[in-house]
């Protein structure tokens, strides 16, 4: 519980600075620090568990089904990176709320920062990989957040954007290698995986995996060649570098390199790899930082060079190196976030960064100066500062591995080498800006900070110099507890002293510190060579590759979505055909051997008429009457095929939709051309189209076939037996749609409800061309009533409503219901609307189409709803026998109230659909003379 | 009876699929009608033909299979209103953009068609 409230903390901790905008800048300070406080303060309360080498831990179902839960844990590693998160970032809520200018939105920042936090730890408490990958990137996102927090400024703009395209696109990969690994275990619990590291390494899919997680890691980690993105980075304010740039966001994909240690490594692919990432990254960041002019850019090469560092430690692959990596991720952090936080103030008491410009700064802050100082010494690996130790560390690992083969020899002479450099660099960090002259056009005076301003420049120098002297005091517990989380308990001996004697590590140091003087007094020839080359500008190259690609998908989306609903259908169809078609494939032989049933002489004339009627409506489709008529007759075809098997109730409802859609589509072509116009690709087309056409018919027929010869065992037998006894019905057709399905049934009137009002609103405002001729230039009739055709209909309507009743009272036990009913009722009363006109029947027939959908729907809710008061699940139905007195026994059941509305839902829809597309057609009769 | 079935289905489908090609309105939704009627055939096929009689208790020893039916019956109703909706869509198109083309315009190629940027202009 203690673990959630740590992780929760920081996360709840985001509402704070945002609840506190009104209040002054120091309330806010001590506001927003309060709940990171309590939860390292709750950290250092599970502290003396953790570092007794056990783990903690507390899993929260979240959503199971994905097998994501709210898991954390926290043993030595995570508590190392707890306390680094949570501690520096007390430090630097400290540090910003004197560095923020007025102008600054500090609710804004800390909000930003909170986030952040939180979502660090969540990436350093996870148990969970998904979980962990969900932090990941939200510390991406927040990350972009903080970067652009001046986004005002361009490159703010640009540098944010840059390192979430790289670090988010990271992110996508690291998703998909943590998938793969929780495909090879059956787990993303970290403790299962963990268990399985052989399983993973010995898997074929290992080395795809690798390469995933490693993207992920590098991009975040800002490792070869996804370097660029953090120098661009430092764009951002100096609190977020310190931040991000140093101790945290850097390290989460170092983290999770160490976090997967235990599964990854090991195997000639993560030597080759990670070795090669990291020795480029510790070349190319010492080297390229010595030539920055931007204090900040100086510290982020630095400390692109330090996490290289810290992958080529990992890299190696001994229990001594992992113990290394992470003393050194920790002396990173201390040392590397006071030198920002000491760039911050020179940046804010003097107005610039740039070191051609700051000079001679000892005389005007002696004090920052000599913080400042002594953790750049740290930076460059003096003796009696922390960086010395890992340093030292380092040289002895470098000289202990055989990662390159025989060419292992050349990993000690690049490491002295990149020492040589970071001596250097670190040498102009302190000459360059505290001596050298003096400072040239600055805008102000330079002068010390506020007092609470250097108090966490101070905090971590002291711990540079602590660690540095005492470091079995300061870190031997919390390093020990760590390797053993890394090492599952292997954990090597090591010394932490100081003096280990004269030996090639020490010699190295010394080496490195001699060839760093002299690097940094002969730099003007360094400078005047780098300067022949003409600098690339990541920004701008990334800037034109994310243009192109830009370019590119805008050119694919205009070619793929071109507007034309015809392309996308035929596309779809395409894609239909190919998946259709190699499964079917696979559908070998054909025929499932169920025994066919013999063919009798009158399906086959009916099918035959069906087919040659269904191709007719084709190839006359585009004189559109004639098709439409064809049309007719294939439906009423299909209603016959399903009397022949057997289906009363489906021939019955075909039959008459088959009626009203007619008429419907009849109404239609009367405002419509009459015919298809030709098209001058016409002939191309045809024959794509046919082509088309047939292979999906032969494909559905084939599968249709496939279907009908094999054997099935249906779940029907259930109803058929239920029938009777819980649905109080014969027709189990019915039953099923009133009771057993009555859901999907309330559900389907709803949708022809929705159906019905949205054709109402698509007819309204309707601005038709009427014509009043057909299509071969014939007048209409200007005659409208036939006398014969009122006669008729006037005497069917009172037949029609007794056949629909009738039809509607049997349905329960025989073919029958609401559906059929009510399309009855609809055509008896369609016909009075072609008999005799809607002006002629609105006054005599009151019917509000929409009220009855309203109600249809209102009463088959009801229904479901009234079994509720019986404590049935909704929808239950109810029925008893009833001896009345003439008519003898009658059912009543609950059954009946629902199909009564399903009754009144389709006379409605189909009304309203037909009679308001009628009424177009009668409003104004257009003129002769408009046609002229 | 099986395999005449199946052409049926078949011949539907094809013939449903060509018009759905088509590139006016009006042949597209007798297309969407035909292919209605070849789906609503493929699932009442997946309860098997049989010379068994209608599900009613009591019309015979043995019955067809009740459950394709009553899919197949709110399918019926269902793609009537679809139908219904499609057209009147498709009139609804006519009236608003002035042409029964299915993608809303006339194709630049086509004799006649104006450019679509000119008509954009004028309304």
């Amino acid at each position: 519980m203690i673990l959630l409230w740590i992780a929760l903390l920081p996360l709840f901790g985001v509402l704070v600075p945002l609840l506190c905008s009104q209040r002054s800048r120091l309330f806010t300070t001590w506001a927003t620090a309060a709940a990171p406080a309590i939860a390292l303060g709750l950290t250092l309360s599970q502290a003396g568990t953790v570092l007794q080498h056990q783990t903690l831990r507390y899993t929260l179902s979240w959503l199971p089904s994905l097998q994501l839960d709210y898991a954390l844990r926290l043993d030595g590693l995570a508590l190392l990176f707890v306390c680094l998160v949570l501690g520096i970032g007390l430090l630097v809520i400290l540090y910003a709320s004197y560095y923020l200018s007025e102008q600054d939105s500090m609710p804004r920042f800390y909000a930003c920062f909170m986030l952040f936090m939180a979502a660090m730890l969540g990436v350093v408490m996870a148990n969970n990989l998904i979980l962990l990958w969900i932090s990941w990137e939200i510390t991406s996102i927040s990350s972009f957040l903080l970067i652009s927090y001046w986004w005002q400024k361009s490159e703010a703009r640009k540098g944010a954007r840059m390192a979430l395209t790289v670090t988010a696109a990271g992110g996508l990969a690291l998703l998909a290698g943590l998938l793969l690994i929780g495909h090879m275990v059956g787990s993303y619990s970290l403790d299962v995986v963990l268990q399985h590291g052989d399983l993973i390494r010995n898997h074929p899919l290992y080395t795809l995996t690798l390469c995933l997680i490693l993207l992920g890691a590098f991009t975040k980690s800002a490792q070869f060649p996804f370097h660029f993105w953090l120098p661009h980075a430092m764009s951002a304010p100096t609190p977020v570098s310190a931040y991000l740039h140093s101790a945290t966001m850097v390290k989460a994909g170092i983290f999770l390199l160490v976090r997967l240690y235990p599964v990854l490594a090991g195997t000639d692919q993560w030597y080759s790899i990670v070795s090669l990432a990291g020795m480029c990254t510790l070349l190319l960041g010492a080297y390229f930082a010595l030539f920055q002019h931007d204090l900040k850019g100086l510290l982020a090469y630095s400390t692109l060079s330090h996490l290289g560092l810290i992958v080529l430690l990992l890299s190696i692959g001994s229990p001594a190196s992992t113990v290394a990596a992470l003393f050194h991720i920790i002396n990173h952090a201390i040392f590397k976030a006071s030198l920002f936080m000491a760039a911050g103030i020179i940046d804010h008491e003097t107005g610039s960064r740039d070191m051609r410009r700051l000079n001679g700064l000892w005389k005007y802050m002696p004090y920052t100066a000599t913080l400042a100082m002594v953790a750049a010494l740290s930076m460059a690996g003096v003796p009696l500062l922390n960086g010395f130790l890992s340093k030292e560390m380092f040289f002895a690992e470098t000289l202990n591995q055989s990662i390159l083969g025989s060419l292992s020899w050349l990993v000690p002479v690049l490491a002295t080498l990149a020492g040589v450099f970071s001596v250097a660099y670190s040498l102009r960090f302190i000459h360059d800006v505290f001596f050298n002259g003096e400072p040239i056009g600055l805008s102000k005076t330079p002068h010390e900070p506020p007092r609470y301003m250097k108090l966490p420049v101070e905090i971590l120098v002291g711990l540079c110099l602590l660690v540095g002297i005492f470091p079995e005091f300061m870190v031997q517990p919390i390093l020990d507890a760590a390797s053993a989380a890394v090492l599952q308990d292997q954990v090597p001996s090591y010394s932490l002293a100081i003096w280990h004697g004269f030996n090639f590590p020490l010699l190295m140091s010394l080496v490195a510190m001699a060839g760093g003087v002299l690097v940094y007094t002969q730099r003007r020839h360094l400078f005047r060579f780098q300067h022949q080359f003409e600098a690339v500008d990541a920004k701008r190259e990334f800037e034109r590759l994310i243009q192109l690609s830009v370019r590119r998908a805008n050119v694919f989306s205009r070619w793929l979505e071109n507007d034309s609903l015809q392309r996308y259908l035929l596309l779809m169809l395409l894609a239909l055909l190919v998946l259709l078609g190699s499964s079917l494939r696979e559908l070998h032989p054909l025929s499932g051997g169920r025994s066919l049933l013999p063919l009798d002489p009158v399906t086959l004339c009916a099918g035959l008429v069906l087919i040659l009627s269904a191709i007719a409506t084709v190839v006359v489709n585009r004189q559109r009457m004639l098709s439409l008529l064809f049309l007719s007759v294939t439906g009423l075809m299909v209603s016959l095929l399903f009397a022949r098997f057997a289906a009363p109730d489906l021939a019955l409802t075909q039959l008459v939709v088959e009626v009203v859609s007619i008429i419907l589509l009849m109404l239609a072509l009367f405002f419509l051309p009459y015919k298809t116009p030709r098209n001058a690709a016409a002939p191309r087309n045809l024959l794509r189209d046919s082509a088309i056409a047939l292979v999906l018919g032969a494909l559905v027929g084939s599968l249709c076939f496939a279907l009908l010869s094999r054997p099935f065992d249906s779940i029907s037998s259930f109803f058929m037996a239920k029938s009777k006894t819980d649905g109080g019905g014969n027709n189990v057709v019915n039953v099923i749609l009133v009771d057993f399905r009555g859901f999907d049934t309330l559900g389907e009137i709803t949708v022809l409800g929705i159906a019905a009002l949205g054709i109402f609103r698509l007819l309204e405002h309707l601005r038709l061309f009427k014509p009043s001729a057909d299509g071969e230039g014939r007048l209409w009739a200007r005659q409208r009533d036939s006398v014969i055709l009122n006669v008729i209909a006037q005497g069917i309507l009172p037949l029609a409503l007794l056949v629909s009743v009738y039809i509607f009272l049997r349905g329960h036990n025989n073919p029958g219901g609401g559906f059929i009913a009510g399309l009855i009722t609809s055509v008896g009363i369609i016909l009075q609307y072609i008999a005799h006109g809607v002006s002629w029947l609105k006054p005599r027939m009151r019917l509000n189409y929409a009220l009855m959908i309203a109600s249809g729907v209102t009463i088959a809710c009801l229904t479901g709803l009234g079994s509720l008061w019986w404590d049935r699940p909704f929808l239950t139905s109810w029925f008893d026998h009833f001896h009345l007195p003439l008519i003898g026994d009658v059912e009543l059941a609950s059954a009946m109230a629902f199909d009564l509305g399903v009754y009144l839902t389709v006379v409605g829809a189909t009304l309203m659909m037909l009679a308001n597309l009628g009424k177009l057609t009668t409003a104004h009769r257009p003129q002769y003379e408009e046609m002229q | 009876m099986e395999i005449l079935y199946a052409c049926c289905v078949g011949f539907l489908t094809a013939c449903g699929v060509f018009l759905v090609l088509r590139e006016r309105t009006f042949p597209v939704v007798l297309g969407l009608t035909l292919l209605s009627y070849a789906v609503n055939l493929f699932l009442f096929a997946s309860g098997r033909l049989t010379e068994a009689a209608a599900p009613i208790l009591g019309a015979g020893d043995s019955h067809t299979d009740p459950l394709p039916q009553a899919l197949v019956l709110t399918a019926i109703v269902i793609g009537f209103a679809m139908t219904a909706f499609v057209v009147i869509l498709a009139m609804r198109a006519r009236a608003d953009l002035g042409v029964d083309h299915v993608d809303g315009r006339l194709p630049d190629d086509t004799p006649g068609a104006q450019p679509t940027r000119q008509k954009d202009a004028k309304k």
